[in-house]
């Protein structure tokens, strides 16, 4: 395949390249103890929440930034960062309040929360810097017990809840980004099924990055109880910017017996120009927990944005018969770099996981695979299968596969399979043959080598995901 | 832990380096320093995740500074030999090179030198100074530098251009001592263009002690040569054996590195091999036996510096009792090294509940036009395999074996010295078939 060939598919812009002008209210860059308290005052938190923040601020600044990943970050200054931001006005109560310039964003980002309401039949809690501006469907999900709100109002209507599992999955002294997102978090998603619940439509929510300088900190609790079923999607696309941002988000899901979870991501933040300028930094800890038996977690994440991503979606498997997957598909191309996979602990009998990473890399990326399969002494008959491909386009850029498995049982079974090689000169050949021109067999080629994941996104998510793969490797914009 | 053998050099050295050669001591000021700076790894250490050796280097073990000869005939007391093989058998006791002459008064090719590195830095003290540390002193790894400190002397050999050794050269390691022993030993392998060689090294203990063997080992292997290395390790439970053993492979050259652990007390084999020419071929092997408390990790990577190599990595853990097995598999191809094909295998039995396993296989690619993979798995028989013996009449017992035996048997067949071949197979169902969960002619381990 000739060199310009592939630098045509692979220099393509980022497409959603703009900045909204909103009015947003900004505490100063920095963070001490007094941000905490600010970021807490602000936001009318109670005692308990004000001291689970300081609690994990302080355990902060015992820490340091792990360098363990195959990744280069440029040192980050934690003090110049802005902590909070809300858009001023306080949270509208119908679209008619919102801010006009907010709407227009959200019609070019294709998410008309008219269009939504009335046809995808979704309940998009949407957030823009930091702070849900508004809920949608909440009433009808309510009928049925559910609560879909954003993380602020949970901590003030349902107190019970919040205290009782938030930190319980990924506790505040976790790790360096989820305890600096335990101090500062802004706001979130919280999700509550009740018993024997199925959910009847997708909760999804839009994480926006807006504000010069402000760091994201969200935080989703999803909590599945016994013989329930939610399908949650959250998506993201960023406004160009040169300054690099930080994003170091929790997501917490607990599913209890019977429960089922299934988490979707679509990330194409603004991963830096062609250069390597600018883009997202993107930290994040997602963990969920099969606590109850028979419980089911499914990670599926498509990774196209950010300048850098650092994360793992991870299972434990404590309650017996429980499963668990995670399906992903990361492109990075021009100077991104990602080092992404999954943690699958398995504690309780019987329990299986599954593992499919599919990895793209094109320009000068990076792409990385990491993860781990654990089997305690005591998880009797796990059961295990990971695949990991990675597909290169061009020579300059790496994929790397480091998996680690660490069995303790003996009536575990463990299987790890790894691939990597370049799209087929053949397959190529074939296409052109056919009359199909190289750019477009590229654009085939690697539609149908992520298939097996993009399968698993729900419908509205998969074409998005589809178009996604194709405006980070292709020349045209779908 | 580390702080006694810092004493130990800043009193000593003198005698160090007064008891060994000029070669060694050049580099042995700036081991030392890296050491000091290093310290010995710790399981926080990436690479040494899976090696727990803090209770192995914690012992105060002695060390034979002053090169006092230890008084003991190989010949009676090593035992374990391989019937039938022909070779040039040679034994280091400890870590000193045994200077006996050859019983089976075999006569080397013309031109091939074999001895210890302290004999040929004398005699030809230029092919040493060239070779020698070239690999070992570019490393940032604890274990490689406090060898280059404290180790004094090593085995040698040189194999010169287009000549082939017509037999196996066995290399049988003995540690002897009546107290703790340590021994730190440095070797140095040298194939030019077109040479051929096989090289057998045994691993034995005799005494009832505890013993530290730390052994680094650089291969040079020229253009066309063929190389085959051979590691066989049968010591006693209460041996701590490390070894390193760095190869770099030049054009059109073939190696195959065979690394069999049988009995041990704790092992670690680091394996370090580097493609810097086109078309090298590189088969790697390794097997592991393990039960009771034994301890074994192959760190082990291949890199690809250079285009159009071919490499193979087959590893196979067998673990029983409470025995813990690691594996470190890193494939690595370098951004200019198109046309690689690479292909890893680790495949691993747990027997009981409480063995472990750990396994680490990686890539790390920098090129695209390249074919790589790596499997791993980790689990128990084939419970339809053994259904199947059984409905035909083969027992229980019978067809477990026979599956195990089938399952290692890929790691034996790569031998290519047929009586060595013979002799682990039959090792290996022996050891199977528990009948033999020591050395044989061992007393020491119940």
């Amino acid at each position: 395949m000739s060199e310009d060939i592939l630098d045509q598919l692979t220099q393509s812009d980022y497409k959603y390249g703009f900045t909204t002008d909103i009015e947003t209210d900004i505490i100063p860059i920095g963070l001490s103890e007094d941000v905490v308290r600010i970021i807490s005052a602000k936001k009318n938190e109670p005692e308990w929440m004000l001291e689970f923040r300081l609690k994990a601020y302080r355990h902060w600044l015992t820490m340091e930034m792990p360098s363990w990943a195959h990744l280069e970050i440029p040192k980050i200054d934690f003090q110049s960062i802005a902590y909070y931001a809300a858009p001023r006005k306080n949270a509208p109560q119908s679209l008619d309040e919102v801010d006009p310039e907010l709407l227009k964003t959200f019609n070019k980002l294709g998410i008309s929360m008219e269009e939504q309401k009335m046809l995808s039949g979704m309940a998009v809690d949407v957030v823009m810097d930091s702070i849900s501006v508004k809920t949608t469907f909440k009433e009808s999900l309510a009928e049925k017990g559910i609560i879909f709100c954003s993380f602020s109002e949970a901590v003030e209507h349902h107190p019970d809840l919040v205290q009782k599992y938030m930190g319980s999955v990924v506790p505040y002294a976790d790790n360096f980004f989820a305890t600096l997102n335990c101090a500062v978090f802004s706001d979130g998603s919280f999700v509550y099924i009740p018993k024997g619940v199925r959910c009847p439509m997708e909760l999804s929510t839009y994480f926006r990055i807006n504000a010069i300088n402000t760091g994201q900190f969200e935080r989703t609790l999803i909590i599945a109880d016994e013989d329930s079923y939610v399908s949650y999607l959250e998506g993201c696309t960023a406004p160009m910017r040169d300054e690099n941002q930080l994003h170091a988000a929790i997501v917490e899901i607990i599913a209890m017996k019977n429960a089922e979870v299934k988490y979707s991501t679509v990330q194409n933040w603004y991963p830096g120009d062609k250069n390597g300028v600018g883009g997202i930094y993107n930290f994040v800890t997602k963990r969920g927990i099969c606590k109850g038996d028979s419980s089911k977690i499914s990670w599926t994440q498509v990774e196209t944005g950010s300048a850098v991503t650092w994360k793992y979606p991870s299972c434990i498997l404590l309650g017996d018969n429980s499963s668990a997957e995670f399906y992903s598909v990361a492109v990075t191309n021009h100077h991104q770099q990602a080092d992404t996979g999954t943690k699958m602990l398995h504690i309780g009998k019987n329990t299986s996981s599954h593992i499919l990473s599919k990895g793209i890399s094109a320009g000068k990326s990076q792409n990385s695979y990491r993860g781990l399969v654990k089997i305690n002494p005591k998880a009797e008959n796990a059961r295990n299968y990971s695949q990991c491909d990675s597909l290169l386009l061009g020579d300059k850029c790496g994929a790397h596969t480091f998996p680690y498995m660490e069995v303790d049982n003996d009536t575990a079974i463990v299987e790890h399979e790894a691939t990597t090689s370049k799209i087929n000169e053949d397959q190529i050949f074939y296409c052109n043959q056919r009359g199909i021109s190289t750019e477009d067999a590229v654009g085939l080629i690697v539609n149908g080598y992520a298939k097996e994941v993009l399968n698993q996104l729900p419908m509205e998510f998969a074409v998005e995901a589809q178009k996604l793969l194709q405006i980070t490797l292709e020349g045209s914009v779908g | 832990m580390e702080q006694q053998y810092i004493d130990l050099y800043k009193q000593h050295h003198e005698s160090i380096k007064k008891h060994s050669t000029g070669v060694m001591n050049d580099l042995r000021d700036d081991a030392f320093a890296l050491f000091e700076k290093l310290h010995f790894p710790t399981v926080a250490l990436e690479n040494y995740k899976y090696s727990d050796l803090k209770a192995g280097l914690s012992i105060d073990y002695g060390v034979n500074i002053n090169r006092i000869p230890i008084p003991v005939n190989p010949y009676e007391v090593f035992t374990c030999d391989v019937p039938g093989i022909h070779s040039y058998l040679y034994f280091v006791v400890n870590d000193a090179f045994y200077p006996v002459k050859d019983i089976r008064n075999n006569s080397l090719p013309e031109g091939v030198i074999i001895g210890s590195v302290n004999q040929v830095a004398e005699t030809h003290p230029e092919l040493v100074k060239q070779y020698f540390g070239k690999l070992s002193s570019k490393k940032e790894d604890g274990l490689i530098a406090f060898n280059g400190a404290f180790a004094q002397d090593g085995f040698f050999m040189y194999v010169p251009k287009n000549v082939v050794l017509d037999k196996p050269v066995q290399l049988v390691n003995i540690m002897r001592s009546d107290v703790d022993f340590m021994a730190n030993s440095h070797n140095l392998i040298i194939l030019e263009e077109g040479a051929k060689a096989q090289l057998l090294v045994c691993d034995h203990t005799v005494d009832d002690v505890r013993f530290l063997s730390n052994r680094v080992t650089e291969v040079f292997v020229s253009e066309n040569a063929t190389y085959e290395h051979y590691k066989l390790e049968n010591m006693h439970v209460k041996t701590t054996n490390l070894a390193t053993l760095l190869i770099d492979q030049q054009a059109s050259s073939n190696v195959l590195a065979n690394v069999i652990t049988l009995h041990n007390g704790q092992t670690r084999n680091m394996v370090e091999i580097d493609l810097d020419g086109e078309h090298c071929e590189t088969l790697l092997c390794g097997m592991v036996i393990g039960d009771k408390n034994q301890q074994v990790d192959n760190f082990t990577s291949i890199i690809h510096n250079k285009p159009n190599c071919h490499s193979r990595e087959l590893f196979k853990y067998v673990l029983d009792d409470m025995a813990k097995g690691g594996f470190t598999g890193k494939l690595y191809v370098a951004k200019d090294a198109q046309k690689t094909a690479a292909f890893q295998t680790n495949r691993n039995i747990l027997l009981s509940k409480t063995a472990k396993m750990r396994t680490k296989p990686q890539l790390e690619i920098y090129a695209d036009d390249v074919k790589c993979s790596h499997g791993a798995t980790i689990g128990q028989l084939d419970e339809s395999a053994k259904f199947y013996m059984q409905a035909r009449g083969i027992s229980g017992e019978e067809a477990r074996l026979l599956l195990m035996f089938a399952f290692t048997n890929d790691v034996i067949e790569n031998i290519r010295i047929p009586a060595l071949q013979d002799r682990i197979k039959l090792l290996v169902e022996k050891r199977l078939r528990g009948e033999l969960s020591k050395c044989e002619g061992c007393v020491i381990c119940q």
